[in-house]
C-alpha cells in the first residue's frame, strides 16, 4: 500500500472499534471494511462502523470498553481509567449541575476478565460512586453488581432504603448471578449496612454478604488481606478535603432563597425619613447585601472548613461564632460610614444567617445523630428567628435615627 | 471519630446484653466504632459516638440492639416537622 493510499484510508475510515470489527469479521466472513482499496471520498471524515453490540434505541456508554461473553449473554466490560468526560461529570455534580440524574444503568458489569470464581462487588448507581469504585479496581478481575439506588450514593441510598436488602436480592435475581458465579458471596460497602441486612439477603437469594471497607480506595488492601478490614477502614473520616468538596453544592442549593433575601434587604434599606429613598436603597442596600453574603459564606463555607477548630459542639453555635468573627471584621472596616445601631443590626443578621446555615450543614456530616440535630434545632431556631427579626427592625429604625447609614 | 464529637447523651442506642449472641456483626458495620467485643458479648464503648444510622440494629440477628434510626440532617427534620416523617426528604432527593 502506498503512502497516499494510507492517508486516504485514514480520512475515510477512521479507527474501527477493534472488538466490534473482530466480531463482525467472525460472524460475517464476506464483510470487508469500506475504502480499503483506497477509494477517494468526499465530505467530512466518517465515523467508525457501529459496534455489533449496539442495539436500536440503546447507546453504548463511554465507560464501556468491550463486552465479554457469558453463558447468559454479553456483559459490558468497563474501563478502570476515568476519562475527561467522567472528570467533567464529577466536577459538574460537585458544583450542583445535573446532580439528580447522574446515574448508570443498574445491572451486572465486568471489571477485567472475570470468571465464575471471581468476586462480586455491589455498589450504587450514582455515577460518582460507580466511577470511584472502578477506578480503584485497575488490573483486577471482578463482577460489579450495580443496584438501582435512583442515582443516589451508597450511604444516603441506604438511609433512604433504596440500597436495601430487597434491592440486592432483586438485582441478584434479575442478573441470574447464581448462573454466572459458582460461589455465593457478595462484597457490599460497609456503609450500605444501614439499608441492608446480611441475614435477609442470605434468606432472600442465598448469597452471603461480606462487609467491605467504607472507602473504595481500601478495596485492594481488603481483598489481599482475605476480606479483613483493619480498624481505620471501618471508620468514617471527615477530613478537610472531604469537607471542602461538599461546600459548592451547599452553596448552589441556597441561590434562590438568597436572591429573595437580598431583594428584601434592598427594599427595607430604602425605607427612611423620606419614606422611601432610592439613594438609600442603593447605599444602605449595598452594605446590607454585603453583610448577607458574608453571613452566607461564613455559615456555608468557613464554618464547615474550620469545623474542628471552631468552639462548641452544636453547629448553630459554631456558625454563630464564625459569623460573629467575620461580622466584627466587616464592621470594623466599615465603621466610619456606619453608626452603632446599624452596625448592631448587620451584626445580628450575619450571626443569624451563619448560625442557621451552619446548622443546615449537619445533613452533610457523617457524625451528627438525628436526636442530636433535633435537640439542637429546638433550642436554636427560636433564638435565630428572634435575632433575625430584631436585626431587621433595628436596621429599619436606625435609618430614622441617623439619616446616613 | 475522635476529633469530631456531637452533642452528648442524645443517642437512642440501647443494647440488651442478655440477648447478644456475640456474633460481632455490629462491630463490623458501625462506622464509628461504637461497639466492641468484650469476651463473648458485645459492649457499647462509645455511646456518644453513635449517629443513629441504624446499621447495627439492621444487622443484629437476635434483636439485641434498639434505636430510632434516621439521618441527622436539619433540612430533613424541618421537612418532617412540616410534612410528617413520610413526606420528608433530605436535600432535593
Amino acid at each position: 500500500m502506498t503512502e497516499k493510499n494510507q492517508s486516504t484510508l485514514a480520512c475515510c475510515s477512521p479507527r474501527e472499534n477493534p472488538a466490534g470489527l473482530e466480531l463482525m469479521n467472525r460472524t460475517l466472513p464476506m464483510f470487508t471494511p469500506p475504502n480499503e482499496d483506497g477509494e477517494v471520498c468526499c465530505g467530512p471524515k466518517q465515523g467508525p462502523r457501529s459496534n455489533l453490540f449496539e442495539k436500536p434505541g440503546y447507546r453504548i456508554q463511554s465507560y464501556v470498553e468491550d463486552f465479554i461473553t457469558t453463558p447468559l449473554g454479553p456483559v459490558p466490560k468497563i474501563k478502570t481509567r476515568l476519562d475527561r468526560r467522567d472528570l467533567l461529570g464529577s466536577f459538574g455534580v460537585r458544583v450542583g449541575f445535573g446532580r439528580n440524574d447522574y446515574k448508570v444503568a443498574p445491572g451486572l458489569y465486568a471489571l477485567g476478565r472475570p470468571d465464575s470464581d471471581s468476586i462480586v462487588l455491589v455498589t450504587a448507581n450514582y455515577k460518582l460512586s460507580f466511577d470511584t469504585l472502578r477506578k480503584e479496581m485497575a488490573d483486577m478481575n471482578a463482577w460489579l453488581l450495580v443496584l438501582d439506588t435512583r442515582g443516589i450514593n451508597v450511604w444516603c441510598a441506604a438511609g433512604k432504603k433504596n440500597f436495601s436488602s430487597e434491592e440486592v436480592i432483586s438485582q441478584v435475581k434479575n442478573t441470574n448471578l447464581e448462573k454466572i458465579v459458582s460461589h455465593r458471596k457478595l462484597i457490599l460497602p460497609q456503609l450500605s449496612a444501614t439499608g441492608v441486612s446480611a441475614l435477609q439477603v442470605k434468606k432472600g437469594c442465598g448469597f452471603e454478604v461480606i462487609w467491605g471497607p467504607i472507602r473504595a480506595r481500601d478495596i485492594k488492601a481488603f481483598l489481599s488481606a482475605r476480606y479483613q478490614a483493619d480498624k481505620s477502614m471501618r471508620l468514617v473520616t471527615f477530613t478537610l478535603s472531604e469537607r471542602l468538596v461538599l461546600t459548592p453544592v451547599e452553596g448552589t442549593q441556597v441561590i434562590k432563597p438568597l436572591l429573595l433575601v437580598l431583594l428584601i434587604m434592598f427594599i427595607l434599606s430604602g425605607i427612611g425619613p423620606g419614606i422611601f429613598s432610592l439613594t438609600d436603597l442603593w447605599h444602605r442596600g449595598l452594605i446590607a447585601a454585603v453583610s448577607v453574603m458574608l453571613g452566607v459564606v461564613s455559615g456555608m463555607f468557613f464554618t464547615p472548613v474550620l469545623l474542628p477548630w471552631v468552639p462548641f459542639r452544636s453547629f448553630s453555635l459554631k456558625g454563630a461564632v464564625t459569623g460573629l468573627f467575620f461580622g466584627l471584621v466587616l464592621i470594623s472596616l466599615y465603621f466610619h460610614p456606619m453608626n452603632l445601631l446599624s452596625s448592631l443590626a448587620l451584626l445580628l443578621l450575619i450571626v443569624t444567617l451563619s448560625s442557621y446555615l451552619a446548622m443546615n450543614f449537619t445533613g452533610s456530616t457523617p457524625y451528627t445523630s438525628p436526636s442530636g440535630v433535633e435537640k439542637e434545632m429546638r433550642r436554636a431556631i427560636p433564638w435565630q428567628s428572634a435575632a433575625a427579626i430584631l436585626g431587621l427592625i433595628i436596621w429599619v429604625v436606625s435609618a430614622f435615627i441617623h439619616p446616613f447609614i | 471519630m475522635e476529633e469530631f464529637r456531637y452533642l452528648p447523651h442524645v443517642s437512642t442506642l440501647r443494647l440488651d446484653e442478655s440477648l447478644c449472641s456475640g456474633c460481632g456483626s455490629c462491630t463490623l458495620v458501625c462506622p464509628h466504632g461504637v461497639m466492641a467485643m468484650n469476651g463473648r458479648k458485645v459492649q457499647v464503648v462509645d455511646h456518644d459516638g453513635c449517629m443513629e444510622c441504624g446499621a447495627c440494629m439492621n444487622n443484629c440477628p437476635t434483636g439485641a440492639i434498639n434505636l430510632s434510626p434516621g439521618v441527622g440532617c436539619a433540612a430533613f427534620i424541618i421537612k418532617s416537622w412540616l410534612k410528617g416523617k413520610e413526606g420528608a426528604s433530605c436535600g432535593t432527593g
